[in-house]
């Protein structure tokens, strides 16, 4: 499926990935293929997400993704250096 | 007829002059670029939150408490944030905004004004200097975010005029800004910031979508987001549109030095000419005396 990390200051990452986790506000929660459509709000956490070049982590100010049609976009307020 | 020298000492000055404001317009170019690549990286994500937003408020309807940033109050507390630059040279820029600024204020809500219930929020120096100096109500704790005009600094003064709205400190706030429409031109925009007009989407079959926590929570979430990336982009267009009228400005006055360096030349050479025909004149006249001594 396919990943987007967006900030309104720029692309972070967009790419093939198989599994994402992400620091829900109601708590940590994954994403795989074929997800049903989802709105969640995150908190300040960690995303992690396993592409082709292996595992990686990003840290977020907090922000929301959507989930539709195999197609994952994370709008983030800001992200931790 | 200007002396040799005279003449000379303003040529060279005109062409420093005109030296500095070609740099300047070189400056003004890259930073507009600059700016106009930031503009382009807030769009995709300003338009999926947009998405997002109207497709949670279709799914709720519009009968919910939660809505404090759309429900229109009585007009008693205005806020105005006005958008200007740091520095001046760039042409009618600063000027338009304030005047629209304060024709807005005294046009619309003059009672208010009276009252002292009309806050101006500038941003940018320009418009703290004008507003601080005159009778109004000022709040400049924000004026500063061109030194480091990041999302997050712009986002600070947004949570402050959100949470003050929430808290009716403020019924109604309005930005004045310059948008920029291409290089040439600026456009003055007077955008009601809240309440805020949400548009539901029309569109029926708007995916069945999982809300976490729920619809309204999530929205009440996003609200304040939305609202600072449209405060943000207010930002960005007004910086895109001063470094644009500040490159033709700085044309045009290159272009004027140009012309007057060319008056100039030409009043040069003709007080030159003046002078070697005097001079001769003086030989002959000379030579002659001496002849019919």
């Amino acid at each position: 499926m396919q990943l987007e990390i967006l900030t309104p200051e720029k692309k972070i990452f967009e790419g093939d990935v198989t599994i994402v986790t992400f620091p829900g506000a109601n708590g940590s929660f994954q994403v795989m293929d074929n997800h049903a459509p989802l709105i969640s709000l995150l908190q300040q956490g960690t995303v992690e997400y396993k592409g082709k070049d292996g595992a990686k982590k990003i840290n977020i100010l907090g922000g929301l993704v959507e989930v539709l049609k195999n197609k994952v976009i994370v709008l983030a307020t800001g992200v931790a250096a | 007829m200007a002396s040799l020298k005279e003449v000379k000492s303003r040529i060279t000055s005109v062409i420093s002059t005109q030296q500095i404001t070609k740099a300047m317009r070189m400056v003004a170019a890259s930073k507009l670029r600059r700016s106009q690549e930031k503009m382009q990286q807030i769009r995709p994500y300003a338009r999926k939150l947009n998405t997002i937003v109207s497709n949670l408020t279709a799914s709720i309807g519009s009968d919910n408490d939660n809505d404090w940033y759309a429900t229109k109050r009585t007009e008693n507390k205005i806020l105005v944030v006005v958008i200007t630059s740091d520095r001046g040279l760039c042409g009618a820029f600063n000027s338009t905004v304030l005047k629209a600024a304060v024709k807005l204020v005294q046009e619309k809500y003059p009672t208010q004004f009276n009252k002292g219930n009309v806050t101006i929020l500038p941003f940018g120096k320009r418009s703290m200097e004008y507003f601080s100096k005159r009778k109004y109500v000022c709040q400049d704790s924000y004026w500063g975010i061109f030194g480091q005009m990041t999302f997050e600094n712009v986002s600070k003064a947004g949570n402050y005029i959100i949470d003050t709205f929430k808290q009716g400190g403020f019924d109604k706030v309005e930005i004045v800004y310059n948008e920029f429409k291409n290089v040439a031109t600026q456009v003055l925009k007077i955008d009601q910031f809240l309440p805020l007009a949400v548009e539901a989407s029309s569109v029926s079959n708007a995916p069945d979508y999982i809300f976490e926590p729920n619809a309204e929570e999530l929205l009440a979430g996003l609200i304040p987001q939305l609202l600072n990336v449209q405060l943000y982009r207010s930002v960005l267009e007004s910086n895109a549109a001063e470094h644009a009228a500040r490159m033709t400005a700085m044309d045009k006055a290159s272009e004027n030095a140009g012309e007057l360096l060319k008056e100039l030349k030409l009043l040069y050479n003709r007080s030159r000419q003046a002078a070697i025909t005097k001079e001769i004149l003086e030989i002959v006249g000379g030579a002659e005396a001496l002849k019919s001594a």
